[in-house]
């Protein structure tokens, strides 16, 4: 294995149809027009020297390395700026060309230290490589005059210009002495990432690159992608790893394990020792970028919280006691076993993970048809993006988004609904706010003033603030808007959808009481605003809506994801890119959990238990008889557990303490178990209540696939060995053959040949696709062999598109006297859903603890300040955290993040649930907010519990396991 | 933590002028000479102002302010002398005139007297070679300039 070099083409590909062919050094090249020179020479196979130009930003023609000559032009122009035309004979070396470079060089080096030996950037920079590209052999005009390079002038006095070193952010240093001012870090932030938090200050021999007005990194507006880094041709801007540890001398490709954006990394390595994580441009998700989670916040891996033996056991008062793979797995299938023997089939059950690959995924959920033989499996996609599941598959036939990434770039009118991509999926966000600068027009539908409303070079057309809960509402008026106005696709429709069911929408959505000013009341949003917004999303071109939690967690999840779909469907935005209907799922997998039939109704591929046909795949190859019955939900083998007749869980990779709705109901569910198995990388929540715990591996320590928002099957690759000894899928392997099942799979591709056997929508998937392609999106089978970029293009995947009523109905969850506020939740960029991981990693630096927004007015009727410690309390329980003031939430909102155990957010939620997924209303709960002097009974008593339950009895190491 | 409250009088007035500004194509030089004017520089609090009103990154209202030698971060003196550098007044003792400014203002480039009546700055050409050496005060023109025209300048300003 050795590193990875991509061939970078120095300037952006041209999406041209139209050629041009020229001759480079002799050689004829025929490239797209509008193609630069520098990128037609490298398509050539001939590399001009260069030092600002990459082909991830806009060409910039500064560094003025890349100079050619053109037969029959003057001078010697910039490859990178001058683009092709017919017939043109370039020369790329000659000795006028070699004069100047050589010039160009001297000059940047005689500011440049001499330090090749001990930079961190050794063997790993364009400088360097430039210096050498050039021939430059000396540098005449010496270090005595002007420069960055010392802090000492030669007669000691202290040098203004140089500039220390900023190491304020945790990952990566910036060290002004070695920068060449080529503005690429600058140009990356700005076109690449959209914070535009750098800048070149001064001018002249003056000028530097400068984070905010001269800040720290740590205090500008950075938010710590990595982008400069990785545009650095220098070692200005270096991952502190690379200091520490030196140059990586292998890559391995895979994916990253934060959010459904589905990232793909090349993760470097020196020897077993992880060095970095860097974007992979081929990558068809991320095209070359990263967030601060992918990028940087791997550390867990190595944490020393992280459990890597197996525990048990028998009570949860007890001490952890360390025991060996073998007594781990027999001990577990003994206790399932006696469980079920007393307390019939149906009393166990397991949870897969959203975190965990499609091929674990699969074993759980085949470990608990065919081991346990009952269907009680559910995934926390039921706390997620169940609605969208029922929603797509019953308005499109499909459970999944419609479109890819690389469809943005097509969109001209954007709808964000209940999603933060900025802080949630921030790759998708820098690609989304790359396409609003060139022009796209964005409407924001959220409760709180989110970053997308209004930041650098964009700002929403619309933003509509609306009141939690009443997302029905607003997504209907948007329709009787385009209904009344005459605004929809009735061609598009007549021919895709059922003519039937759009009358009786049509004549359903037309009805006044929909209409803007009826629902104003209501929602709390601006009739004339709604109606702009309907307008412009009817009218302004390609129509994109992009969705998260915020429309799944509610009472009404299902409807509004269903309003969405009639929506896209009404004005003709389905079938095609630039348009369509993604949900931006949260976490990296989770649209791989539903796909692998971790719901307790359905099989793998989305088929319904009752389904005769699918059941005999699965009895055939698993030569058990499968229930035609659905097994139970999280809730509901919680609500079983309480009444006593739900005895065990495997639960694979997901807290639910943290995770799940009400708290207090969750703890009471997992105490009334006798066999709880926590299968994780730490002692999280949910583990104090377990008897067994398993050791699990991360992401960087197995093979598999993720599959991403887009339908993306993605490769995860092995990076170094399990920490814990097993990978994920060969522990559920171990267990199910504990428990006398006959499974001998030597790789998880072996277990994606299973998939593909029995799924149709997976057919065409093999690691050997994978491997050969990269990635691809299902379906992937003999009709669409390298998958389906985009969805329902000739016809939906149903048949005829189905419009369905949405009514609106409001949720129990009220605000009423006691409880006149609305607590929604969210997140935070650098910190990961219940923060397992990323609250062992250097990005707590960014957010340490779980903050609590409210409006000024409420703040000071309440008599709260800036920074107080208050109670929030809910119907359901309270707990305190601290409290900011900002007018981001509308007065009566408050809002606050999941990502700390000590706030635990989920002892204020509610059990009310959507009506057809149980997905739990998280966004929206009735609360008071009072000043607190100490944190709350329940916090306290919780915070000693943890600390008790995660007591460890170290076991004697033993030779031979 | 809200605007309202860390908003310093500065930020409501530096919030203001953009804000009468901002509908001028190409609108950041502008507002910048207005901040000038009004502060007799442009802090950072007006800065993260014009920002926010013209919906750009920080960095950037920093990084355009820092090109232009004529924008500045403290204030300066209450009058300014620009004494020309460049080419022209170069050949005509440009360099010996720069060095007796200094000894009678008793300060240096960018400085300023400490009664804080006079700021030296160098500028790089002023349009008036035919008369060189060439400087500036304030807005008023000077030309054929020699040590006793500045001791004059100094004394008119109080310095």
């Amino acid at each position: 294995m050795t590193l990875i070099h991509e061939t970078d083409y120095g300037t952006p590909a041209s999406r041209a149809e139209e050629t041009v062919t020229l001759t480079v050094d002799g050689f004829a090249v025929t490239v797209p027009a509008g193609t630069s020179i520098m990128r037609a020479a490298v398509e050539a196979g001939i590399e001009i020297p260069k030092l600002c130009a990459t082909d991830m930003l806009d060409a910039f023609g500064s560094c003025r390395l890349c100079l050619v000559e053109i037969d029959g032009r003057n001078g010697t122009p910039s490859s990178c700026t001058t683009p092709v035309a017919e017939g043109l004979v370039v020369r790329t070396q000659t000795e006028r060309l070699k004069q100047l470079r050589r010039g160009v060089m001297e000059l940047y080096i005689s500011d440049h230290p001499l330090d090749c030996l001990t930079c961190a950037a050794n063997g790993d920079c364009e400088l360097q490589d430039q210096a050498g590209v050039v021939g430059l052999r000396a540098v005449r005009y010496g270090y005595d005059g002007d420069n960055h390079v010392f802090p000492k002038t030669r007669d000691g006095a202290d040098n203004f210009k140089y500039m220390a070193k900023d190491e304020s952010n945790p990952y990566f240093a910036y060290d002004p002495s070695k920068c060449i001012v080529c503005s690429r870090c600058v140009r990356a932030c700005e076109e690449v990432q959209g914070t535009f938090a750098l800048t070149i200050e001064g001018r002249g021999f003056e000028s530097r690159v400068s984070a905010g007005m001269h800040e720290s990194f740590l205090n500008s507006d950075c938010v710590s992608c990595g982008a400069c880094v990785q545009a650095c041709p220098t070692g200005t801007l270096m991952e502190k790893s690379v200091y520490e540890i030196g140059t990586p001398d292998r890559s391995v490709v895979t994916t990253c394990a934060y959010c459904g954006v589905g990232c793909n990394f090349k993760a470097e390595l020196r020897g077993d020792e992880l060095v970095r994580m860097v974007p992979y441009r081929e990558g068809k998700a991320n095209r070359g970028h990263s967030c601060v989670k992918g990028r940087f916040a791997f550390g867990y891996a190595a944490h020393p919280d992280r459990i890597l033996n197996p525990m048990v056991r028998d009570a949860v008062t007890d001490p952890w006691r360390e025991v060996s793979w073998d007594e781990a797995f027999a001990y577990v299938a003994e206790r399932f076993t006696a469980i079920q023997a007393e307390h019939g089939v149906a009393s166990v059950g397991g949870i897969t993970s959203s975190r965990c690959t499609n091929e674990e995924t699969y074993l759980v959920q085949k470990l608990i048809r065919q081991g346990f033989r009952n269907n009680n499996v559910d995934t926390c996609a039921r706390v997620c993006h169940s609605p969208t599941g029922y929603g797509l598959g019953q308005t499109y036939g499909t459970s999944a988004g419609t479109q890819d990434f690389d469809s943005v770039e097509h969109t001209d009118v954007v709808i964000v609904i209940g999603a933060n991509p900025t802080d949630g999926h921030p790759v998708f966000a820098s690609r989304l706010k790359r396409r609003l600068r060139q022009g796209a027009r964005l409407i924001i539908v959220d409760p709180r003033r989110i970053d997308l409303v209004r930041s650098a070079h964009i700002e929403a057309d619309y933003h509509l603030p609306l009141t939690p809960g009443t997302n029905v509402a607003v997504v209907t008026a948007l329709a009787h808007v385009i209904a009344m106005e005459g605004l929809y696709d009735e061609a598009f429709i007549r021919e895709r959808c059922d003519w039937d069911e759009f009358q009786d929408y049509i004549d359903f959505v037309s009805d006044l009481r929909h209409s803007p000013e009826a629902l104003e009341a209501v929602t709390g949003v601006p009739a004339d605003q709604l109606r702009g917004a309907a307008r412009l999303y009817a009218t302004g071109g390609n129509g994109a809506i992009y969705y998260g939690l915020g429309v799944t967690e509610h009472s009404q999840g299902s409807t509004t994801v269903m309003a969405i779909a009639n929506l896209a469907m009404l004005t003709g935005n389905i079938g095609r890119p630039g348009v369509g209907v993604n949900p931006l799922r949260g976490q990296n997998n989770v649209q791989g959990a539903c796909d692998m039939g971790s719901f307790p109704h359905e099989l793998p591929g989305y088929r319904h238990v009752s389904g005769e046909e699918v059941r005999d795949v699965y009895e055939e190859i698993w030569g058990v008889p499968i229930s035609s019955e659905p097994g139970l939900r999280i809730p509901n083998m919680l609500d079983a557990a309480v009444e006593g007749t739900f005895k065990g869980i495997y639960i694979q990779g997901e807290d639910i303490l943290q995770s799940d709705p009400n708290t207090h109901h969750v703890q009471a569910g997992l105490a009334a178990m006798d066999c709880v198995v926590v299968h994780d990388l730490f002692l999280n929540e949910t583990a104090n209540y377990a008897h067994v715990f398993l050791p699990g591996s991360t992401f960087l320590e197995k093979d598999g696939t993720f599959t991403n928002a887009e339908r993306r099957i993605n490769r995860v690759r092995e990076v170094i060995a399990p920490r814990n000894g097993l990978a994920d899928w060969e522990v559920t392997q171990r267990l199910a053959q504990a428990m006398g099942l006959d499974w001998s799979y030597g790789h998880p591709s072996e277990i994606m040949d299973e998939i593909s056997r029995t799924t149709p929508t997976f057919t065409g998937v093999s690691y050997d696709l994978l491997d050969e392609v990269g990635s691809v999106q299902w379906p992937c089978n003999e009709k669409a062999p390298l998958g389906t970029p985009v969805m329902h293009v000739d016809g939906f995947v149903r048949g005829k598109g189905r419009f369905i009523r949405t009514e609106y109905v409001a949720t129990d969850e009220r605000t009423g006297p006691r409880f006149p506020l609305l607590l929604t939740t969210g997140r935070f960029l650098s910190q990961y859903n219940v923060g397992a991981q990323t609250r062992r990693t250097a990005n707590v630096i960014w957010h340490e603890q779980d903050i609590l927004e409210i409006h000024p007015h409420d703040a000071e009727q309440r008599g709260i300040g800036e920074g107080d410690l208050v109670t929030l309390a809910s119907r359901a329980g309270e707990t305190s955290l601290k409290a900011t003031i900002t007018d981001r939430v509308s007065p009566g909102v408050v809002y606050t993040t999941f990502h700390h155990p000590d706030t635990q957010a989920n002892v204020i939620t509610t059990d009310f649930s959507d009506w057809a997924t149980n997905c739990p209303e998280y966004k929206v709960t009735a609360v008071q907010v009072t000043p607190a002097s100490q944190r709350t009974e329940w916090q306290e008593e919780y915070a000693e519990h943890a600390e008790l339950s995660r007591r460890i009895i170290e076991r004697e190491p033993v030779h031979g396991d | 933590m809200t605007d309202e409250q860390t908003e310093s009088e500065t930020h409501r007035r530096a919030t203001e002028i953009a804000t009468g500004l901002a509908h001028l194509e190409g609108p950041l030089l502008p507002i910048l000479h207005a901040v000038q004017h009004e502060f007799g520089c442009v802090p950072e609090d007006a800065i993260r102002a014009i920002a926010k009103v013209l919906n750009l990154g920080r960095a950037e209202v920093h990084g355009t302010m820092t090109f232009y030698p004529d924008y500045r971060a403290e204030p300066g003196g209450a009058h300014t002398l620009k004494l020309c550098r460049a080419e022209a007044c170069q050949s005509m003792g440009g360099d010996a005139l720069a060095d007796e400014a200094r000894r009678i203002l008793g300060i240096d480039f960018h400085e300023t007297t400490a009664d804080g009546a006079l700021t030296l700055e160098p500028v790089y050409c002023l349009g008036l070679c035919a008369c060189a050496p060439a400087a500036m005060l304030d807005h008023e023109v000077h030309g054929r300039v020699t040590a006793e025209t500045i001791g004059r300048i100094a004394e008119g300003v109080g310095a």
